[in-house]
């Protein structure tokens, strides 16, 4: 979770319980604060030791307990940006923390860790004046920015996500908009091709608008402000109220060309796709509020080719043959895969899909997908729910084969590399089992 | 009913009626027509246009509060369904959509809203006291045994409402069926849904027709009488097999 060097990882080092008491914290922090960061320390160290993850929630936790104000302290005198949204946000938040990077130490929950705890985790060590990139849960956003006061915060999308959870995509465009009107001082880096996000914004004092492009649209037909139909046409969105798209400051215009304050340039990075593109580019504007240059930014975040595993090609199984692991846990990001997956040749695509808590217990989402584009491809299907999925495909009239696990079905394959889209959980499961020790850079 | 251009499924507003996978509905019928060689238009009636009274089934499926408030006001405009209705057209509602054919429901301002008045329910976040406090979301699996007159096997699926929904004091119609497992209408009587002529309403996504075909060539045998046999497809019979022992309910 670090990324400043020479703090690093702590996994494998000696514990020693009276370091832990006796670290010196600085002396702005209250008594209580530097008690509970005493905590933190103490409770991560000894769930690492013990094996239990990385111990950031626990010890997080434990140290919010101790201090309701330790977020507050830990964060003063630094500059940070939060990123939410129901889709990117981690993947953003590691590109804005290397494009930050370029100024010197950043603090970032990279581990995905995106609720109170984990944001603290990420402040909680030393420097105390490193800059932090945040990634944020959506419906934690405002408790964590009221508590931070972030100089900059990105709003990525709204879409449905984990329904039987939190239910109103609108809600959460409310929560956000309300939280503008407390921080007159931050800026919005807001995503101008989804209307709840641009209404959310609107509210705040200072927008900086940008175009990721958004393929998915059935989310927002209805205007967050007026609850009137949206209208639409290939260029914008627009509603009778008056709430139309902002003109773009910033804006994705091709597979590797962005829009930057009146100039195209070219932009490329390794994450592929028009999705991690626009991902790029929400992080270089929010980058440049502080004061990084767009090219340098772009530089820094080349050479990220992975995200917690997203992207990377791992041996699946004995037989040598390699899956590409590929995140889609909603409709939207679902879509969004679809584009990945065209590659020629067209490789097997092995659909890994579980309905556990984390997931959103309900699977019926998938009906939203339109599966009938995976045709003419050998489809391979596995998870808690492949059952579902299997009905899925063949209304869809895809053919396909149903195996208990990834590594089984990549065994039945004669192509030597495999796409794997997962779900939450199935992904996580399947990094455990493929990659468990893999260290984050 | 069924014209030249062959059975006529129209799916009504999917952008405020398609939050949970609903549209699925629409997908099985069409193929389990096509399956069977009979040809089938599925028409999707954007919101904000006029629904035609020419179509042989209407889908309505779920949606958030604001937007079923939206659905029912633009279906109001004009009584397509219902005249469809008593020309013997068939209407499967789901959740949302099971609520805007009842005759009022709660936005989630608590406000009432008119329905359709297709069949005699209603729904309210409670019909209790107003010194009891609201019941909680109905959220989870919900497993129902249909009325017997239906001749078709338990039901499977998925709920996620706040409403409750009863029907109306001599009301035509009768539930759809018994809840074994989940809350379904919300009601003493633990029953989800509503049949009454060829309209049915009932808060199972799933979506519902995916996961119980006999459901689905109910509704088509409504518009055709007697189907051809269509077996499978396999992968539904290993979808019940898998959801009833995963829910421990026997056939
Ligand atoms: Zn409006």
């Amino acid at each position: 979770m670090d990324m400043h060097r020479g703090i690093g990882n702590r996994r494998g080092e000696p514990w020693h319980a009276d370091e832990a008491m006796t670290t010196p914290f600085p002396r702005r922090f209250s008594a209580r604060t530097r008690a509970a960061l005493a905590v933190e320390k103490l409770a991560s160290s000894a769930s690492r030791r013990l094996g239990r993850g990385s111990g950031e929630m626990i010890g997080g936790k434990l140290a919010l307990q101790v201090s309701p104000q330790i977020l507050t302290e830990v964060a003063a005198g630094r500059l940070a940006a939060c990123v939410s949204g129901t889709n990117g946000k981690t993947t953003t938040t590691r590109l804005l923390a290397r494009a930050l990077g370029t100024l010197g130490p950043v603090k970032s929950n990279s581990g995905g860790a995106n609720m109170a705890p984990g944001v603290l985790a990420a402040l909680s060590r030393p420097p105390y004046d490193a800059t932090a990139a945040l990634e944020v849960d959506e419906i934690w956003l405002p408790k964590v920015a009221r508590a931070i006061h972030p100089r900059a915060v990105l709003l990525l999308n709204i879409s449905r996500d984990q329904l039987d959870r939190s239910n109103e995509t609108r809600r959460i465009a409310s929560l956000w908009r309300e939280l503008g009107a407390e921080l007159p001082d931050a800026t919005a880096v807001a995503n101008v091709d989804d209307p709840l996000v641009v209404w959310a914004a609107s509210g705040w004092s200072n927008q900086i608008w940008v175009s990721v492009g958004q393929n998915w649209t059935a989310d927002a037909m209805v205007c967050p402000q007026c609850a009137n139909l949206l209208h639409r046409n290939p260029t914008g969105w627009w509603c009778s109220c008056g709430l139309a798209r902002p003109e773009p400051i910033v804006a994705v215009t091709g597979p590797s060309e962005i829009l930057w304050f009146g100039r195209l340039i070219t932009a490329s990075i390794d994450l592929p796709g028009r999705v991690n593109l626009g991902n790029a580019a929400m992080a270089a504007a929010t980058a440049r509020l502080f004061g990084v240059e767009v090219e340098d930014a772009l530089a820094a975040m080349t050479g990220l080719g992975d995200v917690q595993g997203r992207y990377q090609e791992v041996p699946l199984g004995a037989n040598g043959v390699h899956g590409r692991l590929l995140l889609a846990k909603n409709p939207a990001g679902w879509v969004e895969m679809m584009e990945l997956l065209n590659t020629t040749p067209a490789r097997p695509v092995i659909i890994d899909f579980n309905s556990q808590t984390a997931d959103g217990r309900d699977p019926s989402w998938i009906w939203d997908v339109p599966f009938e584009r995976l045709a003419g491809r050998t489809v391979l299907v596995t998870g808690g729910r492949k059952e579902d999925m299997s009905v899925r495909l063949a209304y869809a009239e895809v053919p396909h084969t149903v195996h208990p696990d990834a590594e089984t079905a990549a065994a039945t394959v004669h192509e030597t590399i495999v796409d794997v889209v997962a779900n939450y959980t199935a992904f996580r499961d399947i990094l455990g089992r493929v990659a468990p020790m893999r260290t984050t850079t | 009913m069924t014209g030249e251009s062959g059975t006529r499924i129209a799916l009504i507003y999917p952008e405020l009626l398609g939050t949970y996978g609903d549209g699925g509905n629409a997908i099985v019928l069409a193929q389990r027509l096509r399956w069977r060689g009979l040809p089938v238009e599925v028409v999707e009636i954007p919101a904000g246009e006029s629904v035609p009274g020419s179509c042989d089934i209407y889908l309505l499926g779920g949606g958030e509060d604001e937007p079923q408030v939206l659905a029912a006001e633009g279906l109001r405009k004009n009584n397509a369904i219902a005249w469809a209705v008593t020309e013997g057209a068939v209407v499967l509602a789901v959740c949302a959509g099971y609520q805007v054919i009842g005759t009022s429901f709660p936005a989630g301002d608590g406000k009432i809203h008119d329905g359709l008045g297709l069949v005699d329910v209603e729904t309210r976040r409670s019909f209790d006291s107003s010194e009891q406090p609201l019941p909680p979301r109905a959220v989870g699996d919900i497993v129902v045994e249909p009325a017997p007159e239906l001749r078709l096997p338990v039901l499977l699926g998925y709920e996620n409402h706040a409403g409750r929904t009863r029907r109306l004091p001599d009301g035509q119609g009768m539930p759809l069926g018994l809840v074994r497992k989940g809350i379904g209408n919300g009601t003493p009587d633990q029953t989800d849904g509503i049949v009454d002529r060829h309209v049915i309403g009932t808060y199972l996504h799933g979506p519902v027709l995916a996961q119980n075909p006999a459901l689905a060539d109910l509704l088509l045998s409504w518009v055709h009488g007697p189907l051809p046999a269509l077996v499978g497809p396999v992968e539904t019979e290993v979808l019940r097999r898998t959801r009833m022992r995963a829910l421990e309910v026997s056939a």
